[in-house]
């Protein structure tokens, strides 16, 4: 219950924050989420990585669909060489995915090391 | 151990952070790059994408409809012309903002900024030569005249007012791959962006290295290498006509022939960054005499480098004062090469020579004075800071002459001293307001109108040529091109003596011009404007082959059609091979041929002359054509190491044509003596290592040789954002001017009925954003020679059905 909570909040309040805050807000949302939902560190981590990974990769997707993968195309030779959208999208998924997961983790350590 | 694991983990996800959000590490920031919320994926524009808006904007005076077409081409509706061109100055940010601020940016020599120092020797070499001086002291004459200070103005602010409304998200690809922010544009980018054009068209020049040809070849090879006129010129004004006797009287100095003529110094360094010296154009306007439909044609096609973002913006500005339509300059109000309800206008360049230098002796160090007329005369120093990305500042001091810049002096090349330095006399660093011919030409309804408009143009010279509806058509070759004594400003001129300056300029009146003369048509395609007779000394860098073509296909052609015109505009037809085979063929000693050999010679002597894509004559033509200019003319070249111009194809054939014996067909560096057959065979030989080679690869074939490409503005940094590989025909000296990358850059062919009958195209798209499908979806149409019809949309059509959008900016208080 608390590691779906832990996904699914992660994701909504990656978003919310995402709407004012720059790209490191998803880390910001991992501390949060990692320090208040009590849980194994290993599984605030996987938590949150499936919670960000799923809301950038799935939003990347829906973007990228709607624009025939115009984009993604290119912008995915820059970065692994070939035209390929869905490396692309897996790539965003992981990066969003770490950077908020190894943030829950850090939040998670941080609540252990206040409790007494 | 738990503080040992927070520890860790803190430490792991601070450098995390700082990875993903640098560009130290990676070139790209992954963090923000990738973020879906502010990174590229919020560039990749919906297809189905609803460019539908309803903004109340500061500094419109009344509501400004935008009408989006299926191309996305937008139709400004405004009453008032000013608020037109704010919405044009929003609609050119709002679709190619990076672009126009990247190209102002190099214009100013800024591009250190944010690419880094590998940008800075470019960046000095833009302020050397005066940029930022001349944009200056253009933007000075614009904001004198009110009418284009309020264009401008409103231009500027609309271009603002969409900057305002930029986010992170938002902002275009490129700013998020280099990592900056666009600033506020200002009028004094407009003003820059006139100048690169500048120096794009009338940017090239070769003093230095005629200076260097003057001492290695002597004065007559000289002139047998790089002739004032072609033989098969075909002039822009047709040969025969009569020139009044000149209104200027040009005697060289008296000691011109010893201190100029027989200089007797070399220049060791080379030039960066010339313009390419294909730049040009061509344009013809046939008179309704001459067409089907009565009406005269006009035709153009600005051959340029091809680039993604286009250096071309397709608009439609319709006010109280005029209705117009064609391509716009994202960085300029108005339309720049198109058409309105009663007159088309286009251009080519004139390619003359507008730039000379003068060598100059600084009385020391400090280049505070510089010797003239004799005695010490002060210089200005203008003190150039170039901010550089990652470093700290640089300080260029430029000195400023009579003549203008000081570009080349010990401190920017080293093999100078302060006895020996270069300023650079350009007539684009002269006070003027060119913008006010294009607000001028959208309105003009008749020649009159015209011929008042092109007067306000200096620099770069164009042929500008014009149909109207009443049936008049015209050329003037228009720019204010300096007076020059026979000879004066080939080489490298004395800079200590005022009468080797410019005397002034050629008169309007005696500019190069036609008005709807016998032939039924004017044209041009940036061959020299006129025979030998005209009155004055005009080098320049000149084109020969285009010009045949174009006009002997004119001169055949009755009951002109729109179609016929387009056909031309794509003519693949190389004159040039059709003159220079005949010498292959008569010259090479066909016995001394490999099997191989006479394989290709076999290829070539069946090739129908086309540039056609898949032709393969073509490739084997060109290749064996460079072998022999290279076995005839790079011994000569490369005799002293020092820096040269390569003497112009048409010195080779038109030699060769008359004279077997042509003195530099032997290789200076054998003991041998190599004749015409010789190199001729030697130069198949040659060829065919590399034709074979070719063949291997599969690319025998013009276009798979040739790769048309069209680049993104960043080149090859950034190939994801260009399109390569486009099939397409044509070639330099070819009427279709498509070479590897760089040609018809916008084609267009306007009838002049009622309604106008207009079709075009251009190798891009309406839209910047490589995230776009608006992005390159014309390349295909003009990659295959077709063209889209205009829709010159008029009041009452605001419900057409080739409208898919509508953009209304209404005036906030």
């Amino acid at each position: 219950m608390k590691f779906l909570a832990s996904i699914i909040l992660s994701a909504l309040l990656s978003y919310a924050t995402g709407l004012f805050l720059p790209w490191w807000s998803i880390m910001i949302v991992g501390l949060i989420i990692g320090y208040s939902i009590p849980q194994k560190r290993i599984l605030s981590f996987v938590s949150v990585f499936i919670g960000v990974a799923l809301f950038w990769g799935l939003f990347a997707y829906f973007i990228s669909n709607a624009n025939d993968h115009i984009l993604a195309k290119r912008v995915a030779v820059f970065i692994v060489k070939k035209e390929d959208p869905i490396i692309l999208m897996l790539i965003t998924a992981v990066v969003g995915g770490l950077s908020a997961g190894i943030s829950a983790v850090t939040g998670r350590s941080f609540a252990l090391l206040l409790k007494k | 151990m738990k503080y040992f694991i927070f520890a860790i983990s803190l430490l792991i996800n601070a450098s995390l952070f700082y990875a993903l959000n640098t560009r130290e590490l990676l070139p790209i920031p992954m963090g923000s790059f990738l973020s879906v919320q502010e990174g590229i994926w919020q560039n990749a524009e919906p297809v189905d994408y609803d460019f539908s808006e309803n903004l109340n904007v500061k500094g419109i005076n009344g509501k400004v409809d935008v009408y989006l077409d299926d191309r996305l081409v937008p139709h400004i509706f405004a009453e008032d012309e000013n608020d037109a061109y704010f919405v044009q100055g929003y609609l050119h940010a709002k679709f190619r903002l990076w672009q126009m601020e990247f190209q102002t940016f190099a214009a100013a020599g800024r591009l250190s900024e944010f690419v880094g120092d590998k940008a800075i020797p470019f960046d000095r070499n833009q302020r050397r030569m005066g940029m930022v001086f001349a944009a200056e002291n253009a933007l000075s004459a614009m904001e004198k005249d009110d009418s284009t200070k309020h264009a401008l103005d409103a231009y500027t602010n609309g271009i603002n007012a969409y900057i305002s409304t930029l986010n992170t998200a938002k902002l275009p690809i490129e700013y998020k791959l280099l990592g900056y922010k666009p600033e506020k544009w200002s009028n004094l980018k407009s003003a820059l962006f006139t100048k690169q054009m500048t120096y794009t068209l009338a940017g090239y020049d070769k003093d230095l290295e005629y200076t260097n040809a003057l001492k290695v070849l002597g004065e007559e090879n000289f002139k047998l290498l790089y002739p004032e006129l072609a033989d098969s010129l075909y002039p822009v004004i047709a040969k025969g006509t009569a020139y009044a006797k000149p209104l200027a009287d040009l005697i060289p100095p008296a000691d011109a022939d010893s201190v100029y003529f027989k200089r007797n110094d070399s220049i060791h360094f080379t030039q960066d960054f010339k313009p390419n010296p294909s730049n040009g154009s061509n344009n013809w306007a046939v008179s309704g005499s001459r067409t089907q439909s009565g009406k005269p044609i006009l035709s153009n096609d600005p051959h340029l480098g091809l680039t993604l973002p286009s250096i071309w913006f397709e608009i439609q500005l319709h006010t109280k004062a005029y209705n117009s339509y064609g391509v716009s300059f994202p960085g300029l109000p108005g339309v720049v090469i198109g058409f309105n309800d009663s007159i088309a206008f286009g251009f080519t360049n004139a390619g003359r020579d507008v730039k000379d230098y003068y060598e100059i002796k600084f009385q020391d160090e400090s280049k505070s004075a510089y010797w003239f007329n004799g005695e010490w005369k002060n210089a200005t120093q203008r003190v150039e800071k170039i901010k550089v990305k990652g470093s700290n500042e640089i300080l260029d001091t430029v000195a400023y002459t009579v003549f203008g810049p000081v570009i080349y002096d010990k401190s920017f090349k080293n093999d100078l001293s302060n006895e020996k330095a270069y300023a650079l006399r350009w007539v684009a660093h002269d006070t003027s307001n060119i913008l006010k011919m294009w607000l001028l030409l959208n309105r003009a309804k008749n020649y009159e109108d015209y011929h008042h408009a092109i007067s306000y143009f200096n620099v770069p010279g164009q042929n500008m040529i014009f149909a109207s509806h009443t049936g008049d058509i015209a050329l003037w070759q228009q720019a204010t091109f300096p007076l020059r004594w026979k000879g004066q400003g080939l080489f490298v001129m004395p800079g200590y003596d005022s009468s080797y300056m410019w005397k002034g300029y050629i008169s309007m009146e005696e500019n190069p011009h036609a008005l709807n003369p016998a032939s039924g048509y004017v044209s041009s395609a940036n061959q020299r404007p006129t025979d030998s007779t005209y009155p004055y000394f005009i080098p320049g860098s000149y084109e020969v082959y285009r010009a045949i073509t174009i006009n002997k296909r004119l001169d055949a052609m009755k009951n002109i059609t729109v179609e016929d015109m387009k056909a031309l505009q794509n003519d693949n037809y190389n004159v040039f091979a059709e003159l220079a085979r005949p010498i292959l063929s008569k010259y090479v000693n066909r016995n001394e041929l490999s099997s191989e050999a006479s394989g290709y010679l076999q290829i070539i002597e069946s090739w129908n002359l086309m540039n056609d894509p898949t032709e393969k004559g073509v490739t084997c033509f060109n290749a064996w054509w460079d072998s022999l200019y290279n076995n005839i003319f790079l011994d000569d070249l490369q005799q002293a190491k020092i820096p040269l111009v390569r003497p112009e194809k048409f010195v080779l054939l038109e030699a060769l044509t008359k004279d077997s014996a042509f003195r530099f067909i032997d290789n200076r560096n054998t003991a041998e003596f190599e004749d015409l057959h010789y190199q001729v065979t030697s130069a198949l030989k040659k060829a065919v290592v590399n034709l074979s080679k070719l063949e291997n690869e599969g690319k025998l074939e013009w276009a798979k040789y040739k790769n048309t490409t069209v680049y993104h503005l960043l080149k090859t940094n950034a190939m994801p954002f260009a399109r390569s590989g486009i099939l397409n025909g044509g070639g330099n000296g070819i009427v279709n001017a498509t070479q590897h990358d760089h040609g018809p850059s916008w084609r267009m062919v306007i009838e002049m009925t009622q309604p106008i009958n207009a079709h075009a195209v251009y190798p891009g798209g309406q839209s910047g954003n490589p995230g776009s499908k608006f992005y390159d979806n014309f390349i295909d149409t003009w990659a295959k020679g077709e063209y889209y019809k205009i829709f010159f949309m008029q009041s009452s059509d605001t419900s057409s059905e080739q409208i898919k959008w509508t953009m209304s900016f209404n005036p906030a208080s």
